[in-house]
């Protein structure tokens, strides 16, 4: 052993004590996911904005009480005033959607993420809040002439003590022990005559807790923004995927990896750091798919099969329609100004970008998160071809969707690995991860600026000329796709869609068929971003940001994902709705939050999957009962 | 030769979960056209048996031949693809899709053309999907969903989908579960005549004794994991220790059972 400490060595010791700090407020969050989850079968997607509420009112509290005890106080007044909260989430909205399939419940919980940012930025304003430091945890500690905040040690003891606070709750108390019992059948719980009500609600409001402390405990480390909801849930899904849902050993192991990764990953790859995280998920995932110390998952409940009327292909009258329809939006440019037409494009090029995400979800059962990933590869694709190649537009709209389509088959080979919830976190982890590269690596991306100057050729600068353009690519996609639906390969997905078990008893290999049509998919968005980018002149790491790949959940949600082409009248009517809105109010995160609790709390159909019912009501064909009679077959997988 | 050659072949096969041995060194086989029962008590190890047959599990040691080729540790597809049919205890069908849909499906993977992304699915096989649903009695059912089906119609169209790939080999994992007595004996009775008609294997696992004597050729009784009896009906019938194990299952043949209550 040497005996001089050099300067590294004992820099290496503080990074990696700065990882075990951060470590703390990681474990504490995505234990409470874990927790709710396990109980309620949700994945709470608004646990990130309970966790920045948490920051908030701790912010406040802490501003207007002073002293030792008044921010103290503070910290613990604040997680318990957003568990409260949590309990009128849980009690309003959750009790209505917890037999709702996994995709609802993860939609509800999103949209409560958008209402509460927009809120938050409402009642404390959009810049950053930076707040007191902790008394008693001031100074910093000086090791070997490198500084480690003292602060940053009190979270380094506080993770494990809170770990073992949970566990003595979960193996000492009644409360626990029925935790524990729910977890592994909640059924059975409530057959022992176990109030489910008041076990879901606590749960969640210790879930909630958790999440809040953790947002609180922040405050002294870092500055409290109305963007942080959604950086630490990404973080947490991350977690949660390595530890395993469900278990919190797991999300402490996996909270100090992850912060471990990240605290290195930036030594070893500075503009990409986040890549470190992404290679330890990615072999967790292929060696044990349900995290680390997670069990297998029962298989999801059926995504569609609220009720399903067999899917056939266009009737020739149906099609003259549907031609008829292509024709009148084709004279668009004969009456319309070039705003119109440009949202029109827009609409078209969105079209493209949910139907590719609705063949996917519809088709293949796969609700993916992070959709916005191949669009924005895509765009990113015609950007970098055309920017930095010069190659001609033609081209560049040819093989630009090409990085889509590889990114596709790269993160699509993983996810197919995993299924439900497991498949969503995953998909979204994938998507953020896209984003941080493109944001971060300032040389090839131009990082937040951007790359700008992606003009189409003269043949499709005017605005009717790209709007046809848009348009013609919007319709063959959309036909090809549903050609596909009803090829030999759609059946086989669709199969898989409902019985992995059967399929592969008839030797479909499931995950192969999922992947392709993953990559189907994420190249046909690619296709979409790669007009994208032309329409807008530029490409930003916000063409694959979270808000874009939810966009396309809500549009394929609105058109109804028990559909074949729900997709294209979602886009049309979701994308003018939010052009529209965006025009008329600063909240639309607030609206478009409540109008996707809204859809799916009262509208799970969607717009097409309405019109179907109401025909298929009109002809009453199939007997009423039918749908009930389907549930329990289905169920008994 | 006067014996038809093995068209399975099963040695040794054994399984332990931690220090449970849930099936000890199990040997048999199984001509073509023979349908072979395997039976026994709650627990004797039955599923976990044929979970190693058809792929859903490893065995620790000991092999499957099936035709001469082991099939041991292979996939659940990878033993379909070499001629292995199969039903489920709990139906495993396609919900959303009609009854046609749901043979078609099978057609399809048969045909290996289920990277065929151009082709017309619809019209993909239809003849030969309405002859299976036809010989299986739902040829008047093709068009409804399959989600609408009773419970024994699920059970006929699960057979008519393991009938796809022209097995040489069924694997009926208590086929006539869930159903009413009546429906029973009229799947096992075609389940028979299309074996004896094509010359097919049969394994099946089945608590329902009426149905076991009535159709099996040849018996399996297996208990705590190993093999106690193999033989026709009549034999297993008459043989004392499987009387001693089956007491309490419903089935007693004869007064003597009383003594061996406690067992």
């Amino acid at each position: 052993m040497q005996l001089q400490p050099g300067p590294p060595m004992a820099f290496y010791v503080v990074q990696f004590l700065t990882g075990l700090a951060s470590a703390a407020s990681l474990f504490l969050v995505a234990s409470g996911l874990s927790i709710i989850f396990g109980v309620t079968r949700i994945v709470n997607f608004a646990h990130g904005a309970f966790y920045m509420i948490g920051a908030y009112v701790a912010f406040t509290l802490t501003e207007r009480l002073s002293g030792t005890f008044g921010f103290w106080g503070s910290i613990v007044a604040a997680a318990f005033a957003v568990a409260l909260i949590g309990v009128i989430v849980e009690m309003v909205l959750l009790r209505r959607i917890y037999h709702a399939p996994e995709l609802f419940q993860l939609l509800a919980t999103f949209g409560l993420t958008l209402m509460v940012e927009d809120l938050v930025v409402l009642i404390w304003g959009p810049d950053d809040l930076v707040g007191r430091r902790a008394p008693g945890f001031k100074g910093a500690v000086d090791f070997f002439g490198q500084n480690i905040p003292s602060y940053d040690l009190f979270l380094i003891v506080l993770g494990p003590v809170v770990l073992g606070i949970l566990w003595l709750l979960f193996q000492r108390t009644r409360w626990g022990v029925l935790v524990r019992a729910a977890t592994q059948d909640r059924d059975m719980v409530a057959a022992l005559g176990v109030n489910q009500k008041w076990l879901f609600t606590s749960v969640f409001a210790v879930g909630v807790f958790l999440a809040a402390l953790g947002g609180a405990l922040q405050i002294p480390r870092d500055a409290v923004h109305h963007a942080m909801d959604l950086r630490i849930i990404v973080e947490v899904f991350v977690v949660v995927v390595i530890g395993g849902l469900g278990s919190i050993i797991g999300a402490f192991v996996a909270a100090v990896l992850v912060s471990e990764l990240n605290a290195f990953g930036i030594l070893i790859f500075p503009k990409i750091s986040i890549i470190l995280v992404f290679l330890v998920m990615a072999v967790v995932l292929i060696v044990r798919p349900w995290g680390l110390f997670g069990r297998p998952e029962a298989p999801a409940r059926k995504t569609p099969g609220l009720t399903v009327n067999p899917w056939r292909p266009l009737t020739s009258n149906e099609r003259l329609a549907a031609l008829a329809a292509l024709v009148i939006a084709a004279t668009l440019p004969l009456f319309a100004g070039n705003y119109a037409l440009t949202v029109g494009s827009e609409i078209a090029i969105f079209v493209i970008f949910a139907v590719s995400l609705h063949f996917l979800m519809a088709v293949g059962g796969l609700a993916s998160f992070g959709h916005a990933a191949y669009f924005g590869l895509g765009a990113y694709g015609v950007a970098f071809l055309a920017k930095m190649a010069g190659l001609p537009m033609i081209v560049c709209l040819l093989l630009g969707p090409l990085l889509g389509c590889m990114g596709a088959a790269v993160f699509g080979f993983f996810a197919v690995q995993l299924s439900g919830v497991y498949f969503a976190m995953l998909t979204l982890a994938f998507a953020q991860i896209v984003w941080s590269i493109a944001f971060q690596w300032v040389s090839v991306t131009g990082g937040d600026n951007g790359i700008l100057g992606v003009w189409p050729e003269k043949w499709a600068a005017s605005p009717s000329h790209f709007y046809w353009l848009a348009l013609g690519v919007a319709a063959l996609v959309t036909v090809a796709l549903r050609v596909a639906v009803f090829s030999p390969f759609g059946y086989g997905l669709r199969a898989t869609r409902d019985s992995a078990l059967r399929s592969e008893a008839i030797g479909v290999n499931v995950k192969r068929m999922q992947w392709t049509a993953f990559v189907i998919s994420g190249t046909t968005a690619g296709i979409g971003g790669a007009l994208f980018a032309y329409l807008k002149g530029s490409v930003f790491p916000d063409n694959l940001g979270i808000s874009l790949s939810v966009d396309a959940l809500v549009m394929v949600l609105l058109g109804g994902v028990e559909t074949v082409s729900g997709g294209v009248i979602g886009a049309i009517v979701y994308k003018a709705l939010n052009i529209w809105l965006v025009s008329q109010t600063d909240l639309s995160k607030l609206v478009l939050g409540g109008f996707i609790v809204l859809i799916v709390v009262v509208f799970p159909k969607g717009i097409v999957g309405m019109l179907e019912m109401l025909a298929q009501r009109r002809k009453s064909t199939s007997p009423p009962g039918a749908s009930l009679l389907a549930k329990p077959i289905e169920s008994a997988e | 030769m006067s014996v038809a050659p093995s068209l399975l072949v099963v040695e040794g096969l054994t399984k332990s979960y931690g220090g449970i041995h849930a099936v000890r060194g199990v040997s048999f086989s199984l001509r073509a056209g023979e349908i072979l029962a395997l039976i026994g008590p709650n627990g004797a190890g039955k599923s976990t048996c044929f979970d190693m047959l058809n792929g859903q599990n490893r065995p620790d040691t000991g092999h499957v031949r099936l035709l001469g080729e082991d099939t041991t540790g292979k996939k659940p597809r990878e033993i379909w693809r070499m001629g292995v049919g199969r039903t489920f205890q709990i139906t495993a069908t396609f919900a959303t899709m009609t009854v046609r849909e749901n043979v078609q499906v099978a057609l399809i993977s048969h045909g290996k053309q289920l990277f065929n992304i151009w082709g017309s699915a619809p019209n993909f096989a239809r003849g030969e999907a309405g002859r299976l649903l036809e010989l299986v009695g739902m040829g008047g059912y093709a068009d409804r969903p399959c989600g609408e089906l009773a419970y024994g119609d699920l059970k006929r169209l699960e057979l008519a989908v393991a009938l796809a790939n022209q097995p040489k080999l069924l694997l009926m994992d208590e086929p006539t579960a869930g159903m009413a007595p009546r429906e029973r004996v009229d799947l096992m009775r075609l389940t028979a005549q299309i074996a004896r008609e094509k010359s097919i294997g049969v394994l099946f696992t089945e608590h329902d004794m009426d149905v076991v004597f009535e159709h099996a050729d040849r018996i399996l009784v297996l208990n705590r994991g190993t093999l106690i009896a193999e033989g026709s009906p009549a034999e297993v019938r008459g043989n004392p220790q499987v009387q001693a194990v089956y007491l309490g299952e419903g089935l007693v043949y004869d007064s003597r059972h009383r003594e061996g209550a406690s067992a």
